[in-house]
């Protein structure tokens, strides 16, 4: 069985802020990592491996040539191969240039099964995905939460806000996962030697990927970014019903224990 | 000349730290308060393979090197020493002692295992007459047809009663003082092999220490390591690459106490603003980092000159640049965390900050293993040899 898992490299959210200017993000020194629900899929795929030694894992990821680093963390993990989707021609693709370019690769590969994470945590769109499915004309169950193969078809619990489904679907289909899948494993010592010492990562340009010119990039995005801001972050505010003096005294007792007085 | 850490040994560093402050850090003060060995803690080093990082793959190994050996018991000794402890001295002590000097037969029966960490190793060479002096060895191997018959007591062994394979030292020819130690595997459960109480320590609260007591213990003709005789030489050769790990567990406390005294120094108010905004606290940081800094490239050069000796043609040692990195990254660990308790003020003294801890598990950086003198006399031999 072969299963693609589709990574990001993200730069970690937690540490990331918006330049307040030109409303874009300041990747400098954030730490990059691999978007925390792509990580779920791939441990999701990993455990198939486990119980089914004959599988193979295909970590797959487009970005600039530095998203090498969460394919050899993947590889590291476990992947059995690594592909980096790369090329200038690439650049500044939305997710309808993105989910073409990436269907684009792995229409060259053989695949039963694919996994991609439910959304990226710093463009948070939730469309690759399904956009992915829909260009490789096999069908999608988003919000992963859990999955079992059962011979040709995989059975998915599928996570809505108020309920779930059980979904079971026939391979090859595409299936988008929650971090809450699973704990992803941890990286092993020799694995990460054998990652950068032993391992390749295969890179896909322009001319391997099956996909129109006018699919791709920022000349293929129908989508255009007009403007982004950082939301102003205001305290929950606290409402008090009460006469005019007790309220004038519960002011006062507030601002002075806040130093303001 | 590159002070930078590879692509792989930073990854290996942020999975070693990953690791720690998940599944290490929160028992911490536990296992110190109870003094409980973390078993759970073993498991997991043995289910992700940090039990058997520098050794080769043929041998069950990680197939990596020393200072990928090194940046892991840092990292968990920069928020737990009992837990770098027990990674240095099964890796170092037995496992490494084992490699070096074991044969094919001894590496497949026990370097397997403890490489996979489906066992814990220990060392044992110190006696209640023979700390520093090793000639004054008196455990006795007296060679009887197809086994040895040992006698006599180990005390100070870490890992004793958790470990399954002790590499222990015994006189066979007294009468030859160093000359006549040889080196033996002992397995737990041996009949006449058995253990002392626990010993009641100042720090490392959760790593096991015990004493070994052999009466009448027959081990094996084929456990016995390397020639007969030749046991001191190879305890030293074996105790070189042990200050490494000691030393990365000294540099790993004083990251962790300088860590936690950054923190608190930010949040601590005094006079109406954070203790931070003082230049003592200031001053005293920087010499903190400095002292840190300085010791963490002399561990890790030990580190890279103990695999430049592994793969030399000619025998070469690295007994030097080891004894260099644990005699400065012992006492930096023992005065980062003591300015860390004194920033911390009247808290730092209370068992509810983690400062507390790892000044008393910082002493030990400077005794075991070697103590500092002893350092200063490797050191100063070679200059003046």
């Amino acid at each position: 069985m072969n299963i693609i898992v589709c990574v990001k490299q993200v730069p970690d959210t937690n540490e990331v802020r918006l330049d307040p200017v030109k409303g874009t993000l300041i990747r400098d020194g954030v730490p990059s990592i691999m978007n925390p629900d792509d990580k779920a899929g791939l441990e999701a795929a990993l455990r198939i491996k486990d119980e089914n030694p004959d599988t193979k894992v295909t970590v797959l990821s487009m970005g600039p040539p530095q998203a090498d680093d969460v394919l050899r963390e993947a590889m590291a993990m476990g992947a059995d191969e690594a592909i980096l989707v790369t090329d200038r021609a690439f650049g500044g693709a939305d997710t309808w240039a993105t989910s073409s370019t990436i269907a684009g690769a792995i229409k060259r590969l053989d695949y039963d099964l694919i996994f991609t994470g439910r959304q990226a945590i710093d463009g948070d769109t939730a469309q690759v995905g399904p956009e992915m499915s829909e260009h490789l004309g096999i069908p999608c169950v988003s919000y992963a939460a859990d999955v079992k193969i059962e011979g040709d078809e995989v059975v998915v619990k599928r996570q809505f806000e108020d309920r779930d489904h059980i979904i079971r679907v026939k391979m090859p289909c595409l299936l988008t996962a929650l971090s809450e899948l699973n704990t992803p494993r941890y990286m092993t010592p020799g694995g990460i030697f054998d990652a950068y010492r032993e391992r390749e990562v295969r890179v896909f340009n322009r001319a391997d990927v099956d996909v129109a010119d006018e699919n791709i990039g920022l000349a293929g995005s129908p989508t255009h970014v007009v403007k982004s801001f950082p939301k102003s972050v205001k305290a929950p505010g606290m409402k008090i019903e009460t006469g005019v003096e007790e309220s004038v005294q519960f002011i006062m007792d507030k601002l002075e224990e806040k130093y303001l007085l | 000349m590159d002070f930078t850490l590879s692509k792989e040994h930073s990854m290996m560093r942020d999975l070693f730290r990953d690791f720690a402050e998940r599944e290490v850090e929160p028992l911490a003060q536990d296992v110190d308060e109870t003094h409980r060995f973390p078993r759970e803690t073993v498991e997991k080093l043995k289910k992700n393979g940090f039990l058997g990082i520098p050794f080769d793959k043929k041998w069950g190994g990680q197939g990596c090197d020393t200072l990928s050996y090194v940046l892991c018991v840092e990292e968990l000794s920069r928020v737990c020493a009992t837990t770098g402890v027990i990674v240095s001295a099964h890796t170092s002590l037995c496992a490494d002692c084992i490699n070096h000097f074991g044969s094919d037969a001894q590496k497949e029966k026990y370097l397997v295992p403890l490489a996979k960490g489906e066992k814990l190793g220990a060392f044992a060479l110190t006696e209640p007459e023979a700390g520093t002096d090793a000639a004054g060895t008196q455990t006795r191997a007296e060679l009887q047809g197809d086994f040895y018959l040992l006698n006599g007591s180990k005390i100070f062994i870490t890992n004793a009663g958790e470990a399954d394979v002790y590499v222990v030292f015994a006189m066979t020819d007294k009468s030859q003082g160093t000359h006549g130690i040889s080196a033996f595997i002992v397995e737990k459960g041996t009949p006449g092999f058995d253990f002392g109480i626990p010993e009641k320590k100042m720090g490392i609260h959760g790593s096991s220490t015990r004493e070994l007591i052999f009466i009448d213990c027959k081990i094996p003709k084929e456990n016995l390591l390397g020639k007969e005789g030749k046991g001191f030489g190879i305890a030293m050769t074996t105790l070189d690459g042990g200050r490494i790990g000691i030393a990365a567990q000294a540099l790993g406390i004083a990251q962790g106490a300088l860590d936690k005294t950054v923190a608190y120094v930010k949040e601590r108010k005094q006079f109406g603003r954070p203790i931070a905004k003082f230049q003592n606290t200031q001053f005293t940081l920087a010499q903190m980092k400095t002292e840190v800094e300085a010791a963490r490239y002399l561990v890790y050069r030990a580190a890279l000159a103990k695999d430049a000796a592994n793969k030399a043609r000619k025998p070469q040692r690295f007994s030097v640049e080891a004894a260099m990195a644990k005699l400065k990254a012992s006492r930096v660990a023992e005065y980062v965390t003591d300015r860390a308790v004194q920033l911390h003020g009247g808290y730092g003294y209370m068992q509810d900050y983690d400062v507390e801890r790892m000044m008393r598990d910082a002493k030990i950086t400077e005794i075991y293993e070697g103590t500092s003198e002893v350092m200063e006399m490797v050191i100063s031999g070679d200059m003046l040899k």
